[in-house]
């Protein structure tokens, strides 16, 4: 009964997402501006006594979008460019042709910052001198520079192959994460990167850009992309951000992120202080308060999705191990689920389950099951036929012999299935933070794009510590279920 | 079911056993009579072994009836039946995961007897047995061949079965220990009195223990006669040798 009137709240919750105006859930992208850019508004909404739920470092700009549309999130910060070229795919669209665009999905993009975040290639400043480097143009002759993008830029049609086709560019770069590209041209082990001119750590490394001589890079005015069910007061607050920032500005708060280990919520909430925005507010969630939050939201995360997979593969597992065909089938079926990237399958759920634990609890459950369900197989299938026709004619009903004889004899062989199913969740887990679950994965990659490694290590090691607490209790587990004659070496 | 007094607790009729198309018991008419030890003989891949599974269900005959306490088997009832019936395989088949006191009572601990039951029947089954009560506490791997197969025995008589099926238990015991446990057995029988069969290819044993030989030939009763008939018509002849000798004459 209590049961079907929380469904009830919940699915009245999810209806009505204007009838519960006071909390506005407030997306990023994965990197330190789009961090800064979502802290304003959340910042500005929560002076004003919002609720502001924050779904900081979604998997890139499809995701992000994705979720905006699907109700997910309310509003996150975005650039005129990317709306044009990559969500809406219609490159060349003028402000009004947006603002029609975007009005049919009932979205808007009307609140701009005030300044373009553009696409720009940059060269060490060394190397730009020596090479005599000004113009992207330049480049054409410099066929021996080592060109290597980020993952976005290489596959964006206003990334790379626009840039090769009209610049007739020949050589051939490579991809990685953006943060290690600057490390890469730092050691010199890269020549040329894509780079934001807004960019923080452009005055760090010591980078110098190319002029975009043939203009092909589409102007990035930054601004907020918000579903227009928002109430009309919310948006007059938003309102307020319209205009407060310059690029020279931009560089230097995203500096102040990048390489100075400031918390985006501390610069915004500063920023937006020093602009009369907001009232001061008491900051500062400490460190041990974060870690331990963190932690307990993984191991929520990859419990659930343990205890889901074991009440699910240890059954199945049962059902099927009397027929080989069938047991066959559905270890097949469970092996190609394994083989699917992870961050594949989180993007596959979002459209069905939106952003959020299910979705990452969904993602860890299914990868969880092969494991389980091969290790419980593999214990039953080794059960001494013998002993289970003794055990049949001793008078044991099936149900019986399930439970006393295979199961205990197969339980070595499922516990090491459940441990390493375990270990795996720990590790996979960390991804869910793509997708706004949060957990250990948050300050990972919040620190990869924030280049942060102190940011990396407080999601990375707990990460790994709470791998080995796992191992150490499975284990005790092992030496008070099963007899030491039958463990598993 | 309520024949327990029934003069033949199991019985044969006209029974047929194929495996593919291989015939491997054909048209075996037999019935065991109330407290008598029948030993079945005969070289491996007579039947011997499949004539003893298909008293408890574990196989079907292809063609005739079997009969237990005097109704034809139920095979939706099987375990219910299979208690009243204990069964011992060669090796021991004890389960390894259980300790020797586990693997006793665990049928007793499913047919839900008391506590107090359990400890009466283990306490009667050591004795007979000659078992220490330190060796309950072991796993069947920390017991040697001897010890397993009193346990093994144990188990089979935990619930007072009113027939036992001992499948070939003593095979895998050296010769001395063998003796140990067919005197124990013989005392067994004398306390607690029950119809068995009992399969082996080691004559010796059989005349020892039983009083009624059935030697199986190609699926067929090649012999069927009491020991004491057996002693008197063939006196001082060495089993073995009267084994070979009485296939030679049937």
């Amino acid at each position: 009964m209590t049961m079907r009137w929380v469904l009830a709240l919940f699915i009245l919750l999810r209806l009505l997402p204007g009838a519960t105006a006071e909390t506005l859930t407030v997306g990023s992208k994965p990197y330190g501006e789009s961090y800064l850019l979502a802290e304003m508004i959340a910042v500005l909404l929560e002076d004003r006594a919002y609720t502001v739920e924050r779904r900081h470092g979604l998997g890139g700009s499809a995701i992000t979008f994705a979720a905006l549309n699907s109700g997910e999130i309310d509003l996150y910060p975005e650039y005129s460019g990317t709306i044009t070229s990559v969500l809406l795919a219609s490159p060349g669209l003028d402000g009004a042709q947006l603002d029609a665009a975007l009005a049919d999905q009932d979205l808007s993009f009307a609140t701009r910052f005030g300044f373009e975040n553009n696409y720009a290639l940059v060269v060490p400043r060394a190397l730009k001198e020596e090479r005599r480097l000004e113009t992207i143009s330049d480049l054409r002759a410099a066929g021996d520079l080592r060109l290597g993008f980020s993952y976005e830029f290489m596959n964006r049609e206003d990334g790379w192959p626009a840039l090769q086709a009209q610049y007739g560019l020949e050589q051939q770069p490579i991809a990685l994460e953006h943060a290690l590209a600057y490390r890469a041209l730092d050691r010199g082990r890269l020549d040329v990167t894509d780079a934001y001119t807004t960019d923080g750590d452009l005055a760090l490394y010591e980078l110098g850009f190319l002029d975009d001589d043939l203009e092909l890079f589409p102007s990035y005015e930054a601004g907020i992309l918000a579903r227009t069910d928002l109430p009309a007061d919310t948006r007059k607050i938003l309102d307020e951000l319209r205009g407060i920032l310059d690029e020279p500005t931009m560089q230097r708060l995203n500096q102040r992120i990048s390489s100075e280990g400031e918390e985006p919520a501390a610069v915004a909430a500063e920023f937006l202080e020093g602009r009369g925005l907001i009232a001061p507010v008491a900051k500062g969630s400490s460190r041990t308060g974060r870690i331990a939050r963190n932690t307990l939201v993984h191991l929520r995360l990859t419990t659930t999705a343990l205890g889901l997979a074991c009440i699910v593969a240890i059954p199945l597992a049962l059902l099927v191990s009397r027929a080989p065909q069938a047991a066959r089938t559905v270890q097949y079926l469970a092996g190609l689920i394994q083989t699917i990237p992870a961050l594949a399958l989180l993007a596959l759920f979002i459209p069905l389950l939106g952003l959020g634990e299910v979705t990452a609890i969904l993602a860890l459950f299914l990868y969880s099951l092969l494991p389980v369900l091969r290790n419980t197989l593999t214990g039953l299938f080794s059960v001494d036929p013998l002993l289970k026709e003794v055990a049949t004619g001793m008078g044991l009903t099936a149900a019986q012999q399930t439970l006393r004889i295979e199961l205990p004899l197969a339980m070595p062989m499922i516990l090491a299935g459940i441990r390493t199913a375990a270990v795996i969740s720990i590790g996979t887990a960390t991804l869910a933070a793509f997708v706004g679950a949060g957990g250990l994965g948050q300050p990972i990659i919040t620190g990869l794009s924030l280049n942060d490694n102190r940011l990396i290590l407080e999601g990375a090691v707990p990460a790994a510590a709470l791998a080995v607490v796992v191992e150490f209790l499975f284990e005790a587990l092992e030496r008070r279920l099963v007899p030491v004659h039958l463990r598993v070496r | 079911m309520v024949t327990t007094g029934s003069a033949h607790p199991l019985s044969l009729d006209k029974v047929s056993v194929n495996f593919g198309n291989h015939a491997v018991l054909r048209g075996i008419d037999l019935s065991f009579a109330a407290g008598a030890v029948t030993a079945v003989v005969g070289a491996s891949g007579c039947g011997k072994s499949t004539l003893l599974k298909l008293c408890n269900g574990l196989l079907r005959p292809a063609a005739g009836e079997v009969r237990a306490f005097a109704e034809r088997l139920d095979y939706d009832r099987l375990p219910q039946l299979r208690r009243r019936m204990g069964y011992a395989v060669q090796g021991t088949g004890l389960f390894p995961h259980l300790r020797a006191r586990d693997n006793i009572v665990l049928a007793a601990q499913l047919a839900r007897w008391s506590a107090e039951a359990i400890d009466t029947r283990v306490a009667e089954l050591l004795q007979l047995m000659h078992l220490d009560v330190a060796l309950l506490e072991r796993y069947p791997h920390q017991l040697s061949g001897g010890q397993q197969q009193r346990v093994g025995l144990s188990r089979a008589m935990m619930l007072r079965p009113e027939v036992l099926l001992l499948d070939e238990p003593f095979a895998a015991i050296d010769p001395i220990t063998r003796e140990d446990i067919h005197q124990q057995l013989l005392e067994l029988l004398a306390a607690e009195p029950r119809t068995v069969l009992l399969v082996t290819h080691d004559m010796r044993e059989a005349m020892r223990l039983a009083s009624r030989i059935v030697v199986l030939r190609e699926g067929q009763v090649a012999i069927d006669a009491s020991v004491a008939q057996l002693r008197s018509d063939w006196p001082s002849r060495e089993p073995e040798r009267l084994l070979l000798d009485l296939l030679a004459d049937a």
